[in-house]
């Protein structure tokens, strides 16, 4: 069995600490000068693929990411966690604005044609837009089967045998490969890239892309009308005492 | 205007988010469609026929859709499109409508608007980013919309009132060799589901482990309510992810929401900041979620939970 080729995606988002503030313009939130990060889910993707190559079921893990100059480092990150090469596909000013889940699924699989992958792992969601759509909308793009929501991966002669996270409990599916997977939160527990694997990382080939080399329109099939602040919950009242919090459920008829 | 509705259900019963999804068609104008597929799923058909507003059932009975697995799935949606020219596609925001929606999306290269809450015009919509810390209003391009609908924002439809007819689904003869469902293992459990309970308690970090969940089980089995749990706490192992309250778990919106040894994190705050009353206990008084309950303890909850459990008859 020849060891599999892996692709994975990498989205850089406002990192998840930071509290979110709507432009003044109220079509966007502040990105300027504030901190960036790799998108959670993307981590734990990252991480299952370099732990498929330390098992040796993969060969090479590709990380990928579209989007402005600054992507670069998500995707140095990417390689300090042990990724071997990156490709980024640029894309800035106006055309990043209306970048979406369907042009990055359009990318990724002219990508995954083109380095002849056999498994593309992506997060499950992105922090920053919480679509969820990317790794189902690629995996259709290639007519590959989609093992969503993936909080267990077993290797089963040219197939995987994925357990996902669905409402209520847990699911079994098998996928023939090549297939997309997208991590759940309890996939595992992404590693901290090292200084020294910093360091190397700086050193490891990163590809420069732009969509058109792949054939790909960014295309608007939307537009934010407007972007505002979620309307306020008001606190109520503090209470002294197991008794008082007692006598308020019995009021609203709870108890 | 015409709407194709999914209907979720387990070959024997619809899931309740259907009737939210329906709601949210409704609102788009026009008649609604419901399309039902399965294996031997000729009941929930039945079912989905007398819901209110519903002008017609599809029906798609296959071996090829067991498990529901979206491969299988989206070429039927794609069939059925073409012939029928829906302006709009809905379904829920579920494990199954957030796997099976973009998948069809693709095929017909639309861009699909995930997990709305609102509807401003039939291209308008209003969904949350960043983990509900900012509202976004989207106008679609797309020639078919193509939905997920967050189902505690849409008051369901009554579930009698209807009388449509049923007709087979164009192209429901699919197979799929690309993937295969195994088993699914659903918790079990007398207490009522996450998003339909009326009451919800759910832990946090401040549990400490997962022995201490009891706690909440024995209050909410008192309560007839639903245990839930922070993000945190589920990154900590001590329950399972499909109790997950939150942006990237599930979004509840009870009647009445306690939330123990749970700090208020943003991302969990936008799953269940719609609940109508707020019950917070957590010995921090600077915890975020006082910010947002309407009634705050500040009490250690190993004190607090089992004083509440002895006084609650």
């Amino acid at each position: 069995m020849s060891a599999y080729r892996v692709l994975v995606g990498c989205k850089r988002v406002i990192d998840y600490a930071v509290k979110i503030r709507v432009k003044p313009d109220k079509l966007g939130v502040v990105t300027d000068g504030v901190k960036h990060s790799m998108n959670p889910f993307d981590e734990i993707a990252i991480e299952e693929a370099i732990r498929l190559k330390e098992k040796k079921l993969a060969s090479e893990v590709v990380a990928f990411s579209c989007g402005p100059t600054a992507s670069q480092e998500t995707l140095r990150t990417a390689m300090a966690m042990g990724a071997d090469r990156a490709i980024h596909v640029e894309i800035d000013g106006k055309e990043a604005e209306t970048l979406q889940p369907i042009h990055v699924a359009k990318l990724l699989s002219k990508v995954a044609q083109e380095e002849k992958i056999d498994i593309i792992m992506l997060g499950k969601q992105a922090i920053d837009d919480d679509c969820n759509q990317t790794a189902q909308m690629t995996a259709s793009l290639l007519n590959w089967p989609q093992a969503t929501f993936a909080s267990k991966i077993e290797n089963d002669n040219g197939s995987f045998k994925v357990t996902r996270e669905i409402d209520g409990g847990l699911e079994t599916i098998k996928v023939k490969l090549p297939a997309v997977i997208s991590a759940d939160l309890r996939l595992n527990e992404p590693r901290y890239a090292t200084l020294p694997n910093i360091m190397k990382a700086k050193k490891k080939p990163l590809a420069k892309k732009k969509p058109s080399d792949y054939g790909v329109e960014v295309k608007a099939h939307q537009q934010v009308l407007k972007v505002e602040d979620p309307p306020v919950r008001q606190a109520g009242q503090k209470l002294e005492t197991v008794e008082d919090l007692v006598v308020k459920l019995k009021d609203g008829g709870f108890v | 205007n015409s709407t194709l509705v999914i209907a979720e259900h387990n070959n024997e019963k619809l899931t309740p988010i259907t009737l939210n999804t329906v709601a949210a068609a409704k609102k788009l104008g026009g008649d609604v469609s419901c399309l039902v597929v399965g294996t031997q799923c000729s009941k929930v058909a039945e079912e989905v026929s007398k819901i209110e507003g519903v002008n017609k059932v599809l029906l798609a009975d296959n071996d090829a859709f067991k498990g529901f697995l979206p491969e299988a799935i989206s070429p039927l949606l794609v069939a059925t499109q073409n012939q029928f020219k829906y302006t709009h596609i809905l379904a829920g925001a579920t494990a199954f409508g957030k796997n099976l929606i973009p998948r069809t999306a693709a095929l017909l290269d639309v861009s699909p608007i995930s997990d709305i809450i609102g509807v401003e015009s039939p291209d308008t919509f209003i969904r949350t980013i960043y983990a509900g810390n900012a509202i976004q209003t989207v106008k679609s391009n797309d020639a078919v919309k193509i939905i997920t609908v967050r189902g505690t924002a849409f008051a369901p439809v009554e579930v009698t009132g209807g009388s449509a007819a049923t007709e087979p689904a164009p192209g429901s003869d699919v197979t799929n060799d690309l993937s295969e469902f195994v088993s699914q293992e659903l918790t079990k459990s007398d207490r009522p589901e996450l998003t339909g309970a009326k009451t919800v308690i759910s832990g946090g970090r401040g549990m400490k482990n997962g022995e201490n969940f009891k706690l909440l089980y024995d209050l909410a089995d008192k309560m007839h309510a639903a245990v839930g749990a922070s993000r945190a706490a589920v990154d900590a192992g001590f329950v399972p992810n499909d109790m997950q309250v939150g942006q990237t778990g599930k979004i509840v919106a009870p009647e009445l929401y306690i939330a123990v040894g749970i700090s208020g994190a943003i991302q969990h705050l936008a799953g269940m900041k719609d609940s109508k009353i707020i019950v917070a206990i957590n010995k921090d008084p600077d915890a975020p979620i006082f910010q947002v309950a309407d009634y705050g303890l500040v009490m250690d909850l190993f004190k607090a939970v089992p004083e509440l459990d002895s006084l609650i008859k």
